[in-house]
C-alpha cells in the first residue's frame, strides 16, 4: 500500500498545544518546524519540546516530519541528533540547493542511527527553495536511498527569483514543473508549496486542483482548515475508479484467455492507461473510499 | 553552580519554568498551575525526576503551568536546567 502524503501540515515546534492537537485533525503527514517558525533565541527550547513530543505523543499512522535549520547555522547537527533519537520518521531539509548537502544530513543521521543500532530508520526530504535548487532537483532527489520526497518553498524561491507570488502561480511554473519531473524520474514523492492566504479557500482549492494536474502527491498547508479541500482533490471520484476497476477488469480477462490486445468498450488498453488505473485504485484504497477487497 | 534561568511560556499548554540557585539543599518547587489540585503532585515530581536526571539536586523551582503534558513539562524543565548549568544534552 503506498502512503499518502497529501497533505503535510506545518506545526511550529515552540508550540505545545499545536503540537499535541495536531493529529486530530488528521493530516496525512505532520511537519513539526525547528527553522523558520522558531525564533534564534528559542532553538534550544524547540528542539528539547520537540524530541520530548515526537517520543511521547501517540501520533497514530501519521508520518511524523522535522523540518530542521540549514546546514551552515550552528542548529542543524543538533536538530538531527534530537530528532533520530526521538525516532521521527522524515528529516526535512529546508533551503537544498546541492547534493552534497544531502550527503552531509545523511551522514549526521547515519552517525546518529549506528550510536543507536538503527542504521537506515530516518528517510529525508528536501525542499527546494533557489533558482540553484531548481537545476539541481534530479541530483538532490537521487542523492541518498533516504529521500522519500522533495518539495517546493514558493516564499524563499521567489525572492531568489526576484519576483513575488501571484494569484496563478505564473511565477513558480518551471519550479513546479522541474520538481515533479525530478521526483518522479528519482522513483519518490513531489510535494507542492504552501498557500498562506486562509481568507480565500477559492484560490486555494484552484491550486491544489492545478498542482494535481502536474503531477504532485500533496500540497504542505499551514491550516487544519486546508486539509477537507486537499483531500477533496485528491482522493478519485466514483466515476474514475469504477472506469479504473473495468480496465483492471479488463486485463485479468485479457490475462486469462491468453490474449495480447486487451480492449474495453472497442477502445484499446495500452500501458499508460493501465498504470494510471491502478495508480487510481491504489489512491482510492489509500484514500479509504474503496476496499482492498472490491478490487480482488 | 547554576545561574538563574527560566524556559516556557506562559500560554495555554505550556508551563513556565524559571529555576534560581538556592542555599539550602534540596529541590524546592513552587508550582502555580491552573489543574494543580488534580495534578499538582504529579506535575512536581516529572520537574523534580527530570532535573535529577541531569545532575541538579539544590534549586528553587518557580513553576507556572497552564495544563501543560508530562512531555512539556519535561522539555520546559530540562531547557532550563540546561540554560542554567550550560552543560547541553545534545552532543
Amino acid at each position: 500500500m503506498q502512503r499518502l502524503r497529501r497533505t503535510m501540515m506545518f506545526v511550529p515546534g515552540n508550540n505545545p498545544a499545536m503540537m499535541q492537537d495536531a493529529y486530530i485533525y488528521g493530516p496525512d503527514s505532520i511537519m513539526l518546524d525547528l527553522e523558520d517558525s522558531v525564533s534564534m533565541a528559542e532553538k534550544d527550547t524547540a528542539r528539547l519540546l520537540v524530541y520530548n513530543a515526537l517520543k511521547t505523543i501517540d501520533y497514530g499512522d501519521t508520518e511524523m516530519v522535522v523540518r530542521i535549520n540549514p546546514l551552515n547555522t550552528p542548529y542543524s547537527k543538533k536538530d538531527i541528533e534530537a530528532v533520530v533519537k526521538a525516532g521521527v520518521h522524515v528529516i526535512r531539509m529546508p533551503k537544498t540547493e546541492t547534493a552534497e548537502e544531502v550527503v552531509e544530513v545523511e551522514r549526521e543521521i547515519e552517525r546518529v542511527e549506528k550510536e543507536l543500532g538503527c542504521v537506515g530508520r530516518t528517510q529525508i526530504m528536501a525542499a527546494i527553495e533557489s533558482a540553484l535548487g531548481v537545476v539541481n532537483a534530479y541530483a538532490i532527489a537521487t542523492a541518498s536511498k533516504r529521500m522519500m520526497g522533495i518539495a517546493l518553498g514558493a516564499e524563499d524561491y521567489c525572492a531568489n527569483l526576484k519576483t513575488q507570488r501571484s494569484k496563478d502561480g505564473a511565477e513558480l511554473a518551471l519550479a513546479r514543473e522541474t520538481i515533479v519531473v525530478a521526483a518522479r524520474a528519482a522513483g519518490i514523492d513531489a510535494l507542492d508549496t504552501v498557500y498562506s492566504n486562509l481568507n480565500d479557500m477559492e484560490t486555494f482549492r484552484r491550486e491544489v486542483e492545478f498542482i494535481k494536474t502536474l503531477g504532485f502527491d500533496g500540497k504542505s498547508i499551514i491550516n487544519p482548515r486546508q486539509i477537507e479541500v486537499v483531500n477533496e482533490v485528491f482522493t478519485p471520484k466514483q466515476k474514475d475508479i469504477d472506469k479504473a476497476l473495468a480496465i483492471i477488469a479488463a486485463i485479468k480477462e485479457a490475462e486469462k484467455k491468453g490474449s495480447g490486445v486487451i480492449a474495453l468498450n472497442g477502445k484499446m488498453i495500452d500501458k499508460p492507461v493501465v498504470t494510471r488505473a491502478q495508480r487510481t485504485v491504489e489512491l482510492a484504497i489509500a484514500s479509504g473510499v474503496l476496499k482492498e477487497e472490491d478490487v480482488k | 553552580m547554576l545561574k538563574k534561568s527560566y524556559a516556557g511560556t506562559l500560554e495555554s499548554g505550556d508551563i513556565l519554568i524559571q529555576l534560581s540557585p538556592s542555599e539550602k539543599p534540596g529541590l524546592s518547587v513552587n508550582l502555580d498551575s491552573t489543574v494543580g489540585a488534580r495534578f499538582g503532585k504529579q506535575i512536581t515530581s516529572v520537574i523534580e525526576e527530570t532535573l535529577r536526571s541531569l545532575g541538579v539536586e539544590d534549586a528553587i523551582v518557580d513553576a507556572t503551568d497552564k495544563g501543560a503534558l508530562d512531555c512539556t513539562i519535561r522539555a520546559r524543565t530540562t531547557a532550563a536546567a540546561v540554560r542554567a548549568t550550560g552543560k547541553d544534552v545534545w552532543q
